[in-house]
C-alpha cells in the first residue's frame, strides 16, 4: 500500500489525515520504525491508532503510561497466587523442586501485559503507548529495548523473540520532555488543530447528519474560539460532541439561541475560568462571524 | 519558488546530494546521525524520491525530532533542493560543521537561548549594540541594562566551589518521597511476590519469611530562576555563584536568568570549565542590572520552558528581591501557572534578611499565596542553612 492508498484507507474509515501524517505513517510501517506523535490534547492523537488498526484489520493493543508504571504493568508478571497453589500442591504429591520449579516458571503462570502481548501476535498489531511523557524516565529506558530489539527477557523463562514486528505509534503531549534517544528511534510527526477545510471534512465524515451551513458554523465557530485565550483549547473530539450536541438539541443556526448556544459550550470549554470568559456576548461574536 | 536546484554536472549522485542534505541540516542544528541518514535514503525508496512534495513528507518524518524541527524542516528543505533553479556549487559543503558542544541545545527552545547556544564562548565583541538600541526609545523602569557586565568578574572559582558543595548537600535535601515505582527494602510496605515465590520453593510452598519492598525517595529536579535586575545586582555574586555549583554538582538542574526578559542559561553553565561557563553566561545574560519584569518573565517560564522541564517532581527555586515593574497581578497569575505543574516552588529573597522586613513590594504580596517556602537569602551561608528546612518540604 502506497501513502496515498493509506491516506484514503484512513478517510474511508473517517480518520482525515494529512499528507504529512500520512506519510509518516505509512513509512512507520514500510520502515518498521515507531512513530512518536505530539501535539495538542484532543487532536487525534489516540484515534489515529484505532483507524490504523480497523483498516489493516488487526489488533490494537493499547499501553496507557502513567508516573511509576513498571515492568511488572506494562510487559509481564507471575501469577503469583497460582504459583503458591502450584508449590503447595506438588508438596502434598511429593514432587521435587527441581520439577516444580519448571512447572511455575512456565508460560502457564506468566501473565502478559502489553508490550508482551504485542510481540507475541501472529499478525502484527498495532501497539499504542498513549501518552508516554507521563512515564517517568526509567521507563522510557525500557521502552527503549523492547522497541529497538523487540525483544524481552524473563529471567527464569529466557528471551521471547518477537513473532512479528508490531506497529508502534507513541504519544506525548509535552508534560515531560522525552529523551533524544528515544526521539531518534522514532519516526516523528506533529499533528496541530486541523485548518477550515480539513476540520469540516472531518465533521462531514463523522457526523454525516449535520447539515451543510450548520456544519460550516460549527467550524467556523470551534476554529474562532481556538484564537480566543482559553486555558485548554477545544480539540477535535471536543467539536464532534459539540456538534452532536446541537443535533441532538435540533439546531439549524448557531446564532439563533444564545441561551442553547450557551448551554452547549459545556461541551467545548473545560475550565471553569474558560466557561467565565466565554460570556454571552463572546459567544455571540464568534458565532455571528462564523455564520 | 518550486524550482528544483540544479546540480553541478560534476556532482557524484543521488546518495552524495542526500549526503549534502544531511550536512546542510546538520549546520543547521538538527541532530542527525548515521543512523538518520540510512533510514532518511531507505524511506525515499518506499516513496517516489523525484517528487519533491513526496520526498519533503518522508524526510521530514525521518529528519525532525521534535515540534520546531518539523516546523524548521520546510525552509532547510526548500533551501536545499528547491533553491529557485540555482545551479548549486558543491553538493557537499567544504565547511566542517559546528562543534559538538551544540548536542544539549536542541532542549533550548526559544530564540534567546538557541542563539545562545550557539553563541561563541567570549563574552564580548557587541559594543556595537549600544548604537543600536539607543534609537530613541521610550525609556522607563524597564529600560534595559546597555552595560554589559563580565560575570567573571562577579564571581570568583573559590565561590563556586563552595556554592557546588552547598548545593549538593541541598540536592540531596530535596528528595521525592512519593514515589510509586517499589524496590525491594528489608522494610517496606508491600510483599515483594517475586522474591517470595523463589524463596518459599525451599521450603514447600510454605512462606516462611517474607521478603518486603518500599517506596523509595527519589530526587528532586531543581530549576533556577535568578532574578539579575539592578535592584538584585549585589546579591548576584552569591547567586550566581550558586547557580553556577548548582549546575555542575546536579545532571538535572535547570538554571534561567531575568531582568526584562528571560534566558535560559543551563546549557552554557554545564561548560566544564567554570570561567568559561561565566564567560558564555555573560553573553546571554545582556541586559543585566537593568530593570525587572519578573512577572512577565515568569509568566514566559511558565507558558513555555516550565511545560517540558517542570514536573511534579520540581522544586522551582526564585532567586529575587521581588520588586517588580509589572502588574502584581500577573506575577499572581503566573506563579499559579506554575504551580499548576504540580511543583513545589521555593523564594529566597534577599532582603527578607532585613530587620523588620515586610512583604510589602506589592509583587511579593502576590506571590506569597503560591509559595511553599519563603526565606531569606543573601550569603552563601543562608542557603546551606536552608538545608533543613528542604528536608522537611
Amino acid at each position: 500500500m502506497n501513502w496515498n492508498a493509506l491516506q484514503t484507507a484512513l478517510a474511508d474509515e473517517g480518520y482525515v489525515a494529512n499528507d504529512d501524517l500520512a506519510m509518516a505513517v505509512h513509512l512507520a510501517m514500510a520502515l518498521g520504525r515507531p512513530l512518536l506523535l505530539e501535539g495538542a490534547a484532543g487532536v487525534g492523537k489516540t484515534d489515529l491508532a484505532r483507524v490504523l488498526s480497523t483498516v489493516q484489520d488487526t489488533q490494537l493493543i493499547r499501553l496507557q503510561c502513567y508516573e511509576g508504571l513498571d515492568a511488572a504493568q506494562a510487559i509481564y508478571e507471575w501469577n503469583y497466587q497460582r504459583q503458591l497453589l502450584s508449590i503447595r500442591a506438588a508438596a502434598e504429591h511429593g514432587e521435587t523442586g527441581r520439577v516444580v520449579e519448571e512447572r511455575i516458571f512456565s508460560e502457564e503462570f506468566l501473565l502478559e501485559r502489553p508490550l508482551l502481548k504485542a510481540i507475541r501476535q501472529d499478525t502484527p498489531p498495532v501497539l499504542l503507548i498513549d501518552e508516554i511523557d507521563k512515564a517517568d524516565e526509567e521507563f522510557e529506558a525500557y521502552l527503549m529495548e523492547i522497541l529497538s530489539e523487540f525483544q524481552v527477557t524473563i529471567p527464569e523463562l529466557g528471551t521471547i523473540k518477537a513473532t512479528s514486528r508490531p506497529i508502534v505509534i507513541l504519544t506525548a503531549n509535552g508534560t515531560r520532555d522525552l529523551s533524544d534517544a528515544l526521539r531518534r528511534r522514532c519516526l516523528y510527526a506533529h499533528i496541530s488543530y486541523p485548518d477550515r477545510t480539513t476540520e469540516l471534512a472531518i465533521l462531514t465524515a463523522r457526523c454525516p447528519e449535520v447539515d451543510a451551513a450548520l456544519a460550516s458554523q460549527i467550524i467556523g465557530f470551534v476554529q474562532s474560539l481556538r484564537k480566543e485565550d482559553l486555558e485548554k483549547k477545544p480539540g477535535i473530539a471536543e467539536m464532534l460532541d459539540f456538534a452532536a450536541a446541537l443535533v441532538g438539541l435540533g439546531i439549524a443556526d448557531l446564532t439563533r439561541d444564545p441561551v442553547v448556544l450557551q448551554a452547549s459550550l459545556a461541551t467545548l470549554l473545560k475550565t471553569q475560568t474558560d466557561r467565565d470568559n466565554i460570556t454571552t456576548e463572546i459567544a455571540q461574536r464568534l458565532a455571528g462571524k462564523a455564520a | 519558488m518550486s524550482q528544483v536546484t540544479k546540480f553541478a554536472a560534476r556532482d557524484p549522485g543521488p546518495a552524495a546530494r542526500m549526503a549534502g542534505f544531511m550536512a546542510h541540516l546538520r549546520s543547521n542544528g538538527l541532530q542527525l546521525g548515521v543512523g538518520e541518514a540510512k533510514a532518511g535514503l531507505e524511506a525515499l525508496t518506499h516513496t517516489q524520491a523525484a517528487n519533491p512534495k513526496e520526498a519533503r513528507h518522508a524526510l521530514r518524518a525521518v529528519f525532525s525530532g521534535c515540534a520546531e524541527d518539523a516546523e524548521r524542516f520546510d525552509d532547510l528543505f526548500n533551501a536545499f533542493w528547491l533553491n529557485g533553479g540555482r545551479v548549486s556549487e558543491k553538493t557537499m559543503p567544504t565547511t566542517t560543521t559546528g562543534s559538538d558542544s551544540v548536542h544539549t541545545s536542541r532542549n533550548a527552545k526559544g530564540g534567546e537561548a538557541a542563539s545562545g547556544a550557539g553563541a561563541p564562548t567570549t563574552p564580548d565583541g557587541g559594543e556595537d549594540e549600544a548604537e543600536t538600541d539607543g534609537e530613541g526609545k521610550l525609556v522607563s523602569s524597564v529600560i534595559r541594562s546597555l552595560t554589559k557586565k563580565d560575570l567573571r568578574d562577579l564571581v570568583l572559582p573559590e565561590d563556586i566551589a563552595e556554592a557546588e558543595k552547598i548545593a549538593r548537600r541541598l540536592g540531596a535535601a530535596l528528595r521525592d518521597r512519593r514515589s510509586r515505582r517499589r524496590k525491594q527494602a528489608r522494610k517496606g510496605d508491600q510483599i515483594h511476590f517475586r522474591k517470595l515465590i523463589r524463596k518459599s520453593l525451599s521450603t514447600g510452598g510454605e512462606p516462611l519469611h517474607l521478603p518486603m519492598k518500599h517506596r523509595p525517595d527519589r530526587p528532586l529536579k531543581i530549576v533556577t530562576l535568578c532574578d539579575v535586575s539592578g535592584s538584585m545586582t549585589v546579591y548576584a555574586r552569591v547567586f550566581l555563584s550558586f547557580i553556577a555549583g548548582m549546575m555542575r554538582s546536579d545532571e538535572a538542574a535547570d538554571a534561567y536568568l531575568f531582568h526584562t526578559r528571560l534566558v535560559r542559561i543551563a546549557d552554557a553553565l554545564r561548560d566544564k570549565d567554570a570561567l568559561r561557563a561565566l564567560g558564555r553566561m555573560s553573553v546571554l545574560a545582556d541586559g543585566f542590572g537593568g530593570g525587572s519584569r519578573i512577572g512577565a518573565s515568569l509568566m514566559q517560564f511558565s507558558k513555555t520552558y516550565a511545560r517540558r522541564f517542570v514536573d511534579g517532581r520540581t522544586v522551582v527555586l526564585i532567586l529575587s528581591d521581588g520588586y517588580d515593574t509589572d502588574a502584581p497581578e500577573l506575577l499572581g497569575d503566573a506563579l499559579a501557572n506554575l504551580k499548576k505543574r504540580g511543583c513545589k516552588i521555593i523564594w529566597l529573597n534577599p532582603l527578607k534578611g532585613w530587620d523588620g522586613y515586610e512583604p510589602v513590594a506589592r509583587g511579593m504580596a502576590a506571590a506569597l499565596p503560591h509559595l511553599d517556602l519563603f526565606r531569606p537569602a543573601n550569603k552563601l551561608a543562608d542557603l546551606a542553612a536552608l538545608e533543613p528546612e528542604l528536608v522537611r518540604l
